[in-house]
């Protein structure tokens, strides 16, 4: 049956490594390329006798090696001293002695597994997992007691009978034809394979959550994990009311925070005066603020004319002889403590840009009812005639 | 015995090696002693610096050998006489200790009983930091080492003639003993005599810094004396490259050792930022002594790990040649590095003195001069060692 078979090789079958080196050192200088010896361990001398040349394999992992210390120094800059500066423990923005390590780490791992996947690609010829001389007797043969050594048909000094001419001179125990499979199987793709990758998934997962959120948790292993420390928002028995979190002493104030006397008082016994002077800047925030809170139900320029018109109680124009005569601590007041239908503004709106919005008020009072020298003002500022 | 190939002819050595160990020495030591009438402060912490190069060269040796009988090392049997042949110095670290004793006074300002007075933290420090518990430390430490390396060499020399195996079981008995005691002693060695030039400084790790500095030492001297006697065919013609390449392979491990090390002390006292660690590396970056900082990276590790990297270049006995001289001077420098910022008038930057050189001489001819003694005395190659053959046959 196997005559129809392509031939892989011819392959010599010795029992001593003497011999195998003597017959391998005559097969390189006869001149042939394709070929290879195959032994059970490793044979000091063989290197020499089979006049290989040293692997380039370590100028990859040199290569890949320095290019992981390149890319995670580079790294480290860009993030730690370009993209997001943060000072960590008081070190500058590019610590190179904390980037050290990881540096060694990224290193070495670029070197190792770059190594790992150029042997797979250019030596192994990924995904092929398979050779020809897998599963043959030959094979098995030299992973015993045997010394083997194969000439291949792809060589081009190749001729069938003046190899084996060649091989039957070292005296050898036997001499074999090996011949290609008849069809090429992927072993990494069958099923029983796939289906062993994805047990050791599942088992390598399982295992890793089991230990993280059930084994860390028994008795032995949970050392740190209970200490005699304040968890935030946990209860202590430390205190009398068990907070392990402690409230600010009574009247504590939040830096920069000043507090509004009238909070939630209907008729203050006094209006505060406006800080604020209406500044450009001022008026600016406050005209910001007023059409972004304001303005939803008071309109853009106070009328009460706002898109929410008749949906819900009608907000008061601002501009009412009543209105226009609020003093600036009223307006502060009601933005505060809110008034009828409208809320507190208090958590939207700070202490600052509610006068500022306050000064706007006014600001579209003035427009409202403008005299002629206002008008003349404007014209001289802006260059336009706005009257017309 | 009878199993070596190439039965052993002892050659003797030139006699002109004793010869310039002797001058060496001899120029060394007056130059030296001008040096000690010139500036004793300078002098003295030269001569701290030379002493403590002898102990990393001498001990560092002891070590390899007892780490080649604890671990059942083959492959440098052929040359353990020569390794031991440094070791030889130990005993006489005894007297070279004596000058050092007597200028305490210049290197340690701990020993001033007046700036003690004042010195809350010397205080704390005194129980174990005085002259005379610092005396019986030095004294007993070197003791212990004689004893070892007597009593090893003993067996290893008695070996030659009978050919005993037992020997070699007692030797590792002892080997593995000494390991531990080593591991104490040259820890405390280097508080005693390098850390304590600062006495206000502390760092755990030191000792095993100044241990990793010892063994690249010690295999430095150990590698330029198997190259040299090898070239000039002293050594049997069976030790070969791949000999070679296990010396190359070690001495590129205990040079990354040491630069791991030295960046683990480094980077964890960086990192914790306390001002009484950090001091002792910012009298270090003071003035010129920043360059040497720099340079002592570059010398110590980036320079020998590029030239080692290789495979073909730790077989190589030119390039090993010359980095075993290179890693000497490295510790060398090393060990200056370690001393001198702390040396009264140096705190702000290097100032030239040319004590600085006469002092290496010295060492260099009294390392040669007791290799020379020795291999007079004594076969190159254990002769007697059971495991002498397998070692000659060694082989990737």
């Amino acid at each position: 049956m196997s005559n129809e078979r392509k031939i892989y090789g011819v392959a010599a079958l010795f029992t001593k490594p003497d011999d195998i080196i003597k017959a391998a050192s005559k097969v390189a200088n006869e001149g042939y390329s394709k070929w290879d010896v195959n032994t059970p361990y490793p044979l000091h001398g063989m290197d020499n006798a089979m006049k290989l040349k040293p692997s380039k394999l370590g100028f990859i992992t040199l290569f890949c090696g320095l290019s992981g210390t390149a890319l995670i120094l580079m790294l480290t800059y860009f993030t730690n001293s370009i993209d997001f500066p943060l000072v960590i423990g008081g070190k500058q923005f590019f610590a190179l002695p904390a980037y050290i390590p990881i540096t060694f780490e990224v290193t070495v791992l670029l070197a190792t597994v770059s190594t790992v996947i150029a042997m797979l690609t250019f030596f192994f010829k990924f995904p092929s997992n398979n050779h020809v001389l897998h599963d043959t007797p030959y094979m098995k043969k030299v992973s015993l007691d045997h010394f083997g050594i194969v000439i291949e048909v792809s060589d081009p000094k190749f001729e069938q009978s003046k190899v084996e001419e060649l091989l039957r001179s070292f005296d050898p125990e036997s001499i074999e034809i090996i011949y290609h499979k008849e069809e090429i199987k992927y072993p990494i793709f069958e099923p029983k394979f796939i289906t062993f990758l994805i047990i050791v998934a599942l088992a390598v997962s399982g295992g890793t959550y089991i230990t993280l959120n059930k084994l860390m948790f028994i008795t032995p292993f949970d050392w740190m994990m209970y200490q005699d420390k304040v968890i935030p928002q946990s209860r202590i028995e430390l205190f009398k009311d068990e907070r392990g979190m402690r409230t600010p002493v009574e009247g504590t104030v939040a830096k920069g925070f000043i507090p509004y006397p009238y909070l939630a008082v209907d008729e203050p016994p006094e209006y505060l005066s406006n800080p604020l002077i209406p500044s450009r800047e001022n008026l600016k925030l406050g005209k910001k603020k007023f059409l972004t809170y304001c303005s939803p139900c008071h309109g853009n320029f106070g009328d009460g004319d706002s898109r929410l018109h008749d949906q819900f109680p009608n907000p008061p124009s601002l501009h009412s002889q009543r209105i226009r005569n609020f003093e600036d601590g009223k307006f502060y007041h009601i933005i505060t403590n809110g008034k009828n239908v409208m809320p507190s503004y208090t958590a939207q709106i700070n202490r600052n840009e509610r006068w500022a919005i306050v000064n706007y008020i006014r600001v579209l009072h003035r427009a409202k009812n403008a005299s002629e020298q206002d008008l003349e003002l404007v014209i001289k500022e802006t260059g336009t005639n706005v009257a017309n | 015995m009878s199993q070596i190939d190439a039965h052993y002819n002892k050659k003797e050595l030139p006699e002109k090696l004793l010869r310039m160990g002797i001058i060496l020495l001899i120029i060394g030591v007056v130059l030296g002693l001008v040096g000690f009438f010139v500036d004793p402060t300078r002098a003295s912490f030269n001569y701290l610096i030379a002493y403590t190069f002898l102990i990393s060269i001498a001990v560092g040796a002891l070590f390899l050998i007892a780490l080649e009988y604890a671990t059942g090392a083959i492959w440098s049997v052929p040359f353990r006489r020569v390794t031991e042949f440094f070791a030889a110095i130990i005993p006489l670290l005894l007297i070279l200790v004596i000058p050092l004793l007597f200028n305490m006074h210049n290197l340690f300002h701990w020993t001033h009983e007046e700036v003690v007075a004042g010195d809350k933290i010397l205080q704390g420090k005194a129980p174990y930091l005085n002259v005379s518990f610092f005396v019986i430390r030095a004294f007993v430490i070197i003791g212990i080492w004689s004893l070892f390396y007597f009593f090893l060499t003993r067996n290893s020399l008695k070996q030659d003639s009978s050919g005993d195996q037992k020997l070699t079981g007692k030797n590792i008995k002892l080997s593995t003993v000494f390991i531990v005691i080593f591991a104490i002693t040259i820890s405390i060695t280097s508080f005693d005599w390098l850390m304590s030039v600062e006495p206000h400084w502390f760092s755990t790790i030191f000792g095993i810094y100044y241990f990793s500095g010892t063994v690249v030492a010690a295999l430095a001297a150990v590698t330029l004396a198997v190259v040299l006697l090898k070239e000039k065919g002293y050594l049997p013609e069976k030790i070969t490259s791949d000999h070679l390449y296990s010396l190359g392979a070690l001495m590129f491990v205990f040079v990354n050792f040491w630069a791991y090390i030295a960046f683990s002390q480094y980077l964890i006292i960086w990192y914790a930022d306390l001002p009484e660690e950090t001091f002792w590396f910012l009298q270090k970056w003071e003035g010129s002594w920043a360059i040497f900082s720099i340079l002592l990276i570059v010398i110590q590790f980036l320079v020998p790990f590029v030239a080692l990297l290789s495979k073909p270049a730790k077989m190589n006995p030119k390039r090993l040649k010359f980095i075993a001289i290179w890693l000497l001077f490295a510790h060398l420098f090393d060990l200056y590095w370690l001393v001198m910022p702390q040396m009264p008038g140096l705190e702000g930057g290097y100032v030239f003195s040319w004590i600085d050189f006469v002092f290496p001489i010295a060492t260099v001819g009294f390392v040669i001069l007791i290799f020379a003694m020795k291999a007079k005395k004594e076969n190159l190659i254990p002769v007697g060692d059971p495991k002498l053959q397998r070692g000659l046959d060694f082989h990737l």
